[in-house]
């Protein structure tokens, strides 16, 4: 009751919950009322136990030992395993806090400029993403002839799994014997180094990724722009609000739900976006580049695997994912209620 | 680029609606027009490089020597086609599994409130945060000790772990879009909330059910990180770690590598042509009441 009330957001997008409270709110006495909410809730957890055992299994479980695993210092050697019928006891320690403060204190040397990167990266992605993608919507919204043909060729590259994507756009980035290189000589412009030089490289795997993000967010930010009533359009219009004006205070609260959705999704995708770094430039040996996510992957299956340490960059990474989606909801939610 | 979006709406001010100047017109397709040469290019580059034999990566301006040579070798003498195969099992187990499990959890949390359903919507979107490193050392072990990796179930139980939650808040979206006055009518006529979920509103879903499937099929489809680790032996590989094969430290394969390129792309684009319309609703359906 509580959660349907707190919850009037959600509760406004679903008609039939208002007619709940109602029904709820005008009881058939205290033992109907209970014996129903009992029905209620004991069909709701009985849908919902699939799910939940599952994720429990699946998620709960490894978060566990992921978490019990960064308060010790295992390892590859120390892990303890079965070969054939031997087994190797495990041996690691419990050694506290030490990898978080190793990690924190910036002694291991990789986190801060890591994450710097990580955040210039998701930042600049998600960016490129939602502008373009919304430039493109609001194109493709308008009476265009060919808008059909248009709209299946931007939506192309959606189409192309990202390690597809990761290996062409390797190849084109060839520094002898790439396309775009070629292209740049027949301009009269020098070779550049495409994966080799630490900001080119940079900016190769962003633009790999806004190559491969704009359709998603297009496609979305259309489907959000079709559902703006007409009318809003052009009763601004009417009261001679500007183009911009009308950008600014019809277009833009108008997308505000589909926006909120995408740009926190895509944000969350981009921070772990594993494919485009690992197989554009990860192997290549320039730890540059790296994103928190490829690193802490390294950390766990290159050299000497330190589960540990990767177990606790994981858990850091999932950290700071939550902190920023709890302020970014915050954030949202106080727009909301500023209207 | 990024000045599109406030740039542009300015040119329809001074006309009436719905009209455009010649120029703007113009400005229009030649927007459109760019927008779409650059999402081409990589594809077209990449069906062109496959076309031109082994060594035609190395010239990439040439546009000579067309052959199937190419083609002839992925089919014909490496793995592709098994792991092809490996992948589709994969995807297609991921999607059942992650459609079938998460539907009815979807349903619950759209139309019922009950004790634990904040929290649950709330770790369905935080499930999607989970890093791969968090979870593969410990699934890693796990499916170890299961004698389940390097295994299509193994790797199907692991992606089930991002789709599961996937699915549930997609499916919870799409289930919020159907009027509820359609859960009303089966409650009168007598049917048990499971009921009118399974007689009713499943049938309503279908599109929604349908995008939901597709972007599970896609994300496990596309997915690197586990399966370069899980899988060991070559006959179990998904195209993914197959594909990282051909084009390495010590090997330059790109002649192989765009032949494959191409014959994964020509299914995906075909299917994303044919499903297109269908997605655009389904995800506004989906992410619109998240």
């Amino acid at each position: 009751m509580t959660t349907a009330l707190t919850n009037s957001g959600t509760a406004e997008a679903i008609p039939g919950t208002e007619r709940n409270r109602d029904r709820k709110r005008n009881p058939g006495g205290l033992l109907a009322r209970a014996r129903r909410s009992y029905a209620d809730h004991w069909y709701a957890w009985a849908m919902v136990l699939p799910v939940v055992a599952v994720l429990a299994v699946l998620v709960g479980y490894p978060l566990g030992r992921g978490i019990f695993l960064s308060f010790t210092d295992a390892n590859e050697a120390n892990i303890g395993r079965t070969i054939g019928d031997f087994e190797v006891p495990a041996t690691y320690r419990f050694i506290g806090f030490d990898n978080y403060w190793n990690i924190l204190s910036g002694r291991e040397g990789s986190f801060y400029p890591r994450l710097s990167w990580t955040v210039v990266w998701t930042a600049s992605c998600v960016l490129l993403h939602y502008t373009i993608g919304l430039g493109l919507a609001m194109l493709l919204n308008r009476r265009v002839r060919g808008r059909s043909l248009y709209r299946v060729l931007l939506i192309l590259p959606w189409a192309v799994p990202p390690f597809v994507a990761a290996f062409a756009w390797k190849l084109m980035y060839n520094t002898d014997n790439g396309v775009l290189n070629a292209l740049l000589a027949k301009a009269g412009v020098g070779a550049v180094d495409w994966l080799g030089d630490p900001l080119v490289q940079k900016v190769s795997v962003v633009a790999v990724n806004t190559w491969l993000g704009v359709p998603f967010m297009m496609v979305a930010l259309l489907g959000g722009l079709q559902s703006i009533p007409r009318e809003l359009h052009e009763a601004a219009e009417m009261d001679g609000a500007s183009a911009w004006q009308r950008f600014r205070n019809v277009t833009l609260p108008g997308l505000r739900p589909v926006s909120g959705t995408v740009v926190l999704l895509g944000t969350i995708w981009t921070f772990n976006m594993f494919p485009i770094i690992y197989l554009v430039i990860g192997q290549a040996g320039g730890t540059e580049s790296e994103i928190l996510v490829t690193y802490a992957y390294r950390l766990a299956f290159q050299g000497v695997r330190d589960y540990a340490g990767s177990a606790s960059y994981g858990i850091v990474i999932l950290s700071l994912l939550l902190v920023f989606s709890v302020f970014y909801r915050r954030l949202l939610g106080r727009q909301e209620v500023a209207r | 680029m990024s000045g599109l979006p406030a740039g542009h709406p300015s040119r329809r001010g001074t006309r009436a609606r719905g009209e455009r100047s010649r120029a703007a017109s113009a400005a229009l397709h030649a927007v459109l027009v760019l927008a779409s040469l650059v999402a081409l290019f990589p594809i077209a580059f990449i069906a062109l490089v496959s076309l031109r034999g082994e060594s035609g990566w190395a010239h990439p301006m040439e546009m000579a020597g067309f052959t199937l040579a190419n083609y002839a070798q992925v089919l014909g003498r490496t793995g592709f086609a098994t792991w092809f195969l490996n992948s589709a099992v994969v995807a297609a187990g991921t999607m059942l599994v992650g459609v079938l499990i998460s539907a009815s959890a979807g349903y619950a949390v759209s139309r019922m409130r009950f004790p634990g359903h904040r929290s649950l919507m709330w770790s369905f979107l935080v499930f999607q945060m989970f890093p791969v490193a968090v979870l593969i050392v410990p699934l890693y072990n796990l499916l170890g000790r299961l004698g389940l990796l390097d295994s299509h179930g193994g790797l199907i139980i692991t992606y089930c772990s991002v789709a599961v939650p996937f699915c549930a808040w997609m499916l919870k979206g799409y289930f919020d879009s159907i009027p509820a006055d359609i859960d009303e009518a089966g409650r009168v006529d007598g049917l048990t909330p499971f009921g009118t979920f399974w007689r009713l509103i499943v049938p309503l879903a279908r599109p929604g059910l349908a995008v939901t499937a597709f972007y599970t099929f896609l994300t496990a489809w596309g997915e690197v990180a586990f399966a370069t680790q899980f899988l060991s032996s070559e006959e179990h590989y998904t195209l993914a770690v197959g594909m990282q094969t051909f084009v390495g430290p010590h090997r330059a394969e790109w002649g192989l590598l765009t032949a494959s390129a191409v014959l994964i792309m020509i299914p995906a684009g075909l299917l994303f042509f044919f499903a297109q319309k269908h997605l655009v609703a389904g995800l506004t359906a989906g992410g619109s009441k998240g």
